[in-house]
């Protein structure tokens, strides 16, 4: 389904000098979706986000939203703004006129850029603190100011460059609650890059996975999840094995692995490591073939029935549950 | 654990006092000698332990002491203006054009070089190009643009300011470089982010951040012109003056005491200037 205000990369092309950075993407961002750019560092990810703000020269292909190519325009012009890193607030400027900063370019007038600004404070509830500096928050208030800043441009879309990076984990978790609630509640599009894959999960309606400068699979954060493409998926998303079995290489969720008698399962393997996690334990166990599979069992069931390392044991699966890899 | 120091402030003390001492014996008791001669007596050929104010009086009431201090400050105020135009300016260019460190240092280094020679001669090189048959002039005069030679490109205030500005310059370069290179790029990008164009991004983002490069720079300046007299001796050809020539011929002539008051007056008004020069910039995180 589409909509007016959908942004559309195509073939989207990042180069410096000989090396691509992103190579000919091609993705299609619903309006008022929650998505999350995910990789390993030097994807691409970044360079993308870069190019949709206009941070970054776009080498070749188009970036359009709402039916025009934004490419080539300032970033004050694309309907998009942007949360840096580590938040790049003004130091010299007050909270309320950081927020205000947008407005005052614009030649708003001081007192209403200021209620304008006031209302944004509002929103991201640093009202209290609109006449401190910001050396003065701590990173949680800058994460915030910066948020109001960036909205008070109206934006359609919201591009966060890794925002929750530069917070304690404690942090992080409420920080990302709180972004997700006010994507929910503004219903504009944010566009989050990050290379936490709990964190893409957590928050994103639609993960876009990037390696080597090209997106391996797009796609609701469930079906990611769940239906990896790729090895590289199904690694990089984590709580999978990768099996290599007569038909080809299939992914397998780790907790869909079930351990049984030595002869009864469909591979033997041995167990060579065992992690108590609390619900859960992990099995490490290498099969004849010197594949090594991690096995999550429920905590309950591994101790009616302890194995220890060095035992022999079967595995087996539900073959429904079997993903085929292309790559 | 036994330590030969226990006590932590007489360590302190320790370290801090070779500094005190080179500033004790060098910087206060120099000074402290100027203001008590400054209160001694002088006739035309010897000079004599008192405790009087002639001297500041005969100063205080001369009017040749104001036009001096006035001459002064337009000579500081004039250098002012340029070298912090030019210096930003350069600094600028260096800290936010110059895209690899590499470059940056190669051209910031490029700048020191008129350094590797003394004042005196990058001074003294000057009056051969200004003189009234100097290069300029004869440059000039070939191109067309002039019939006359020009009087007033040596041994003029226009000769003054630009040996000035030549030479003190690069005291604004460095502090703002520093001070700019510390500015952080997103910051640059969130405003552009935010719509500001490249003049508003410098009003009202990078002009902000660097007073206290731009006030560090102001004060090298400014004490370096109040302060200097050969400058002005040598490009002016002697014809005009500032304190520090006040203070360089009553030397000439042994009249020590009104050097002195000369020197203290002068002392208290540069550092008037520069008490008033912090007072718009907080400096000391940038140390």
């Amino acid at each position: 389904m589409r909509s007016d205000l959908d942004l559309e990369l195509v073939a989207l092309t990042k180069r410096y000098g000989t090396t691509v950075a992103v190579d000919a993407i091609q993705h299609l961002f619903h309006a008022g979706s929650y998505a999350c750019l995910l990789g390993p560092s030097g994807c691409g990810k970044s360079s993308t986000l870069r190019m949709i703000a206009g941070h970054e020269e776009v080498s070749d292909g188009a970036i359009v939203l709402a039916g025009h190519d934004i490419a080539h325009l300032p970033p004050a012009k694309r309907g998009t703004a942007m949360m840096f890193q580590n938040y790049a607030l003004f130091p010299h400027l007050s909270v309320i006129d950081n927020v205000a900063f947008s407005l005052k370019m614009k030649g708003v007038e001081r007192a209403e850029r200021r209620r304008r600004a006031g209302e944004l404070l509002d929103l991201v509830h640093m009202t209290d603190f609109a006449e401190r500096l910001p050396a003065q928050l701590s990173g949680g208030q800058q994460q915030r100011v910066a948020l109001a800043r960036a909205l008070i441009t109206d934006p359609q879309v919201l591009l966060l460059d890794e925002p929750l990076s530069a917070l304690d984990p404690f942090l992080r978790v409420r920080m990302r609650s709180e972004l997700k609630k006010l994507q929910r509640e503004l219903g504009i599009t944010f566009i989050h890059v990050t290379h936490g894959q709990d964190e893409a999960l957590a928050l994103a309606d639609e993960i876009v996975v990037m390696n080597n400068a090209r997106i391996e699979q797009a796609g609701p954060a469930r079906e990611v999840f769940n239906a990896p493409r790729t090895e590289f998926v199904a690694r990089f998303m984590g709580g999978h094995n990768v099996i290599a079995l007569p038909k080809g290489h299939f992914a397998i969720r780790s907790d869909q692995v079930t351990v049984t008698l030595p002869d009864q399962g469909k591979l033997e393997g041995r167990v060579t490591g065992l992690e108590y996690q609390g619900a859960s334990v992990a099995l490490t166990l290498m099969t004849a073939g010197d594949q090594e599979i991690t096995a999550v069992i429920p905590e309950d069931r591994y101790f009616a029935k302890p194995i220890q390392p060095g035992d022999g044991v079967g595995l087996s699966w539900d073959d429904t549950n079997l993903h085929a890899l292309t790559a | 654990m036994a330590t030969p120091l226990k006590n932590r402030h007489l360590a302190g003390w320790l370290l801090a006092s070779p500094m005190a001492f080179v500033l004790l014996c060098f910087l206060v008791l120099p000074i402290v000698m100027i203001v008590v001669v400054s209160f001694w007596g002088a006739t035309e050929f010897s000079i004599y332990p008192a405790f009087q104010f002639d001297n500041y009086e005969f100063l205080l009431t001369s009017p040749v002491t104001y036009s001096v201090f006035l001459n002064t400050f337009k000579y500081a105020l004039v250098t002012w203006a340029f070298t912090l135009v030019i210096g930003f300016t350069v600094a600028y260019f260096l800290a936010f054009h110059v895209r690899s460190l590499t470059w940056q240092v190669a051209l910031f280094l490029l700048c020191t070089i008129p350094f590797w020679t003394s004042n005196i001669i990058r001074m003294i090189s000057w009056i051969p190009f200004l003189g009234r048959n100097g290069l300029a002039n004869s440059t000039l005069i070939s191109w067309g643009v002039i019939d006359e030679p020009l009087d007033w490109l040596l041994f003029s205030d226009f000769s003054v300011i630009l040996a000035f500005v030549h030479l003190y310059t690069l005291f604004m370069v460095v502090p703002i470089f520093n001070t700019m290179m510390r500015i952080d790029k997103s910051l640059i990008e969130a405003a552009y982010d935010a719509g500001a164009t490249g003049f508003q991004t410098l009003t009202n983002v990078i002009i902000p951040l660097t007073k206290p490069g731009i006030m560090i720079g102001s004060i090298f300046v400014v004490t370096l012109v109040m302060g200097d007299f050969i400058t002005v001796r040598f490009m002016s050809g002697s014809q005009s003056a500032n304190v520090g020539r006040l203070i360089s011929n009553d030397i000439g002539l042994l009249q020590y005491p009104s050097a002195a008051a000369t020197a203290v007056i002068l002392l208290i008004t540069v550092l008037i200037v520069i008490a008033t020069l912090l007072r718009f910039v907080d400096i000391r995180k940038e140390l």
